[in-house]
């Protein structure tokens, strides 16, 4: 024990095994992110925790912390960079939060207010993902999806259904239904499930709930996102 | 610069595909607006009723495009004003009215003349004086150069005053957490 790295500047102990992020966040150093949570498997697929680690820049969340390290993580090029990717992620998918029940609670939102994104700068892709109402508690709305797999991992790896699953490649990769019709009602996925609650965003949204926190209560009215370090646990105490 | 005689900015505002909304929510400024007023001086807005658009400062363009005309206007206010602000969701992203971007534009007029229940020898409006709607709503800045942006839906009015006072000294407007708002 007591390897220790700095990540700008700041001292952080390691514990074995851990990767910069996991290691960061245990220190109360927040690195913005999306597709990373606490109790999975690393995805490394959207980027947002790229650092800088003796100048070359990676995933923190796939990368094992070692001793003495040097990471540069709130820089403004990281900072520039992150923007420009979370502005892709809006005009890919159709993001319109006034209309969104997830609106306050969703970590991309939170993440691109924190980052001070105040357009998304590219052209909208507008695409057309038709909801999947199917389900008797569970709407999924693949509009907001951002790709990030963490209801993949969970019915994969926690609630043991393998109900989702990333389909196709590049631009066309797309969240499906594992079913035979491809509708939500023919799973066996319940209100239970973990990856029912993991939605980092708006896809996954609980029937006749939508409203039970009133906006302007919500987790990232009551402060920004970098301010938890990680949200995970006030979203999912908010999901219950 | 523009300033007028008076040595004030000018400013000129209007709404595209918008629903008035961010206006209404500029005029909550309340009694800041006499501030503002010592600052700047409207030409062509809802606000003063100025029906002509003249050589300004900044305009300040709530809502989309969602026909032909909105782009006219969007064009005239981009060859006539040094800096342009885009106000509120719909400005930015298309907001509401893009929730239609998904559907054939023929599927829509359809839908709203012909088939709705209730229309009984129903006509798709074909006026010459209508602007013709887009096949898409767009957002102000896939059109012309943007250069501020104000989001929320509306931007609450401490938002505005933030954003305008920021503008108006010269750089880019920073909304903290609290102000920021897409919604």
């Amino acid at each position: 024990m007591s390897a220790n790295f700095t990540i700008d500047g700041k001292t952080v102990a390691i514990a074995e095994g851990q990767t910069i992020i996991q290691a960061a966040l245990a220190a109360g150093v927040y690195i913005p992110h999306l597709c990373y949570h606490p109790e999975f498997k690393p995805h490394g697929s959207c980027k947002l925790c790229t650092v800088k680690v003796g100048g070359r820049q990676s995933a923190s969340c796939t990368t094992l912390a070692q001793a003495g390290m040097v990471v540069e993580s709130d820089t403004p090029a990281l900072n520039d960079e992150r923007r420009t990717l979370i502005e892709m992620l809006f005009v890919e998918g159709n993001h319109f939060c006034p209309s969104c029940e997830r609106s306050g609670d969703c970590k991309l939102q939170a993440t691109a207010y924190d980052l001070s994104m105040m357009s998304a700068h590219f052209d909208h892709f507008f695409p057309n993902r038709p909801v999947d109402a199917s389900h008797p508690d569970v709407l999924l709305d693949f509009n907001r999806c951002i790709l990030c797999s963490l209801c993949v991992r969970a019915s994969r790896d926690v609630d043991g259904k393998n109900a989702f699953a990333l389909c196709g490649r590049g631009i066309k990769t797309h969240l499906i239904v594992n079913a035979k019709s491809g509708r939500l009602a023919d799973t066996d996925v319940g209100l239970q499930d973990k990856a029912v609650q993991v939605c980092p965003v708006g896809v996954f949204l609980r029937k006749d709930k939508g409203f039970n926190v009133p906006i302007g209560k919500r987790v990232f009215d009551l402060k920004p996102v970098s301010a938890y370090v990680d949200a995970t646990a006030a979203l999912a105490k908010e999901q219950q | 610069m523009t300033s007028s005689a008076k040595g004030k900015l000018k400013v000129a505002t209007t709404s595209l595909a918008g629903c008035f909304g961010c206006h209404i929510s500029f005029l909550d400024i309340d009694e800041r607006l006499f501030d503002l007023l010592e600052l700047i001086e409207f030409d062509r807005s809802p606000l003063v009723d100025i029906k002509q658009l003249g050589k300004c400062d900044i305009g300040i363009i709530e809502g989309g495009l969602c026909n032909a005309e909105n782009v006219h206007v969007l064009r005239e206010f981009r060859r006539n004003c040094n800096s342009l602000i885009a106000i509120g969701a719909c400005a930015i992203n298309g907001g509401l009215p893009a929730q239609r971007n998904h559907l054939s534009l023929p599927l829509i007029l359809e839908e709203v003349y012909h088939t709705s229940v209730g229309l009984a020898n129903g006509l798709i409006p074909n006026d010459p004086e209508l602007p013709l709607p887009l096949a898409k709503v767009r957002p102000l800045h896939e059109v012309v150069k943007i250069d501020f942006f104000i989001p929320g839906c509306p931007p609450s009015a401490d938002a505005i005053w933030k954003a305008l006072n920021d503008i108006i000294a010269g750089h880019e407007p920073v909304l903290g957490h609290g102000l920021i708002h897409y919604d």
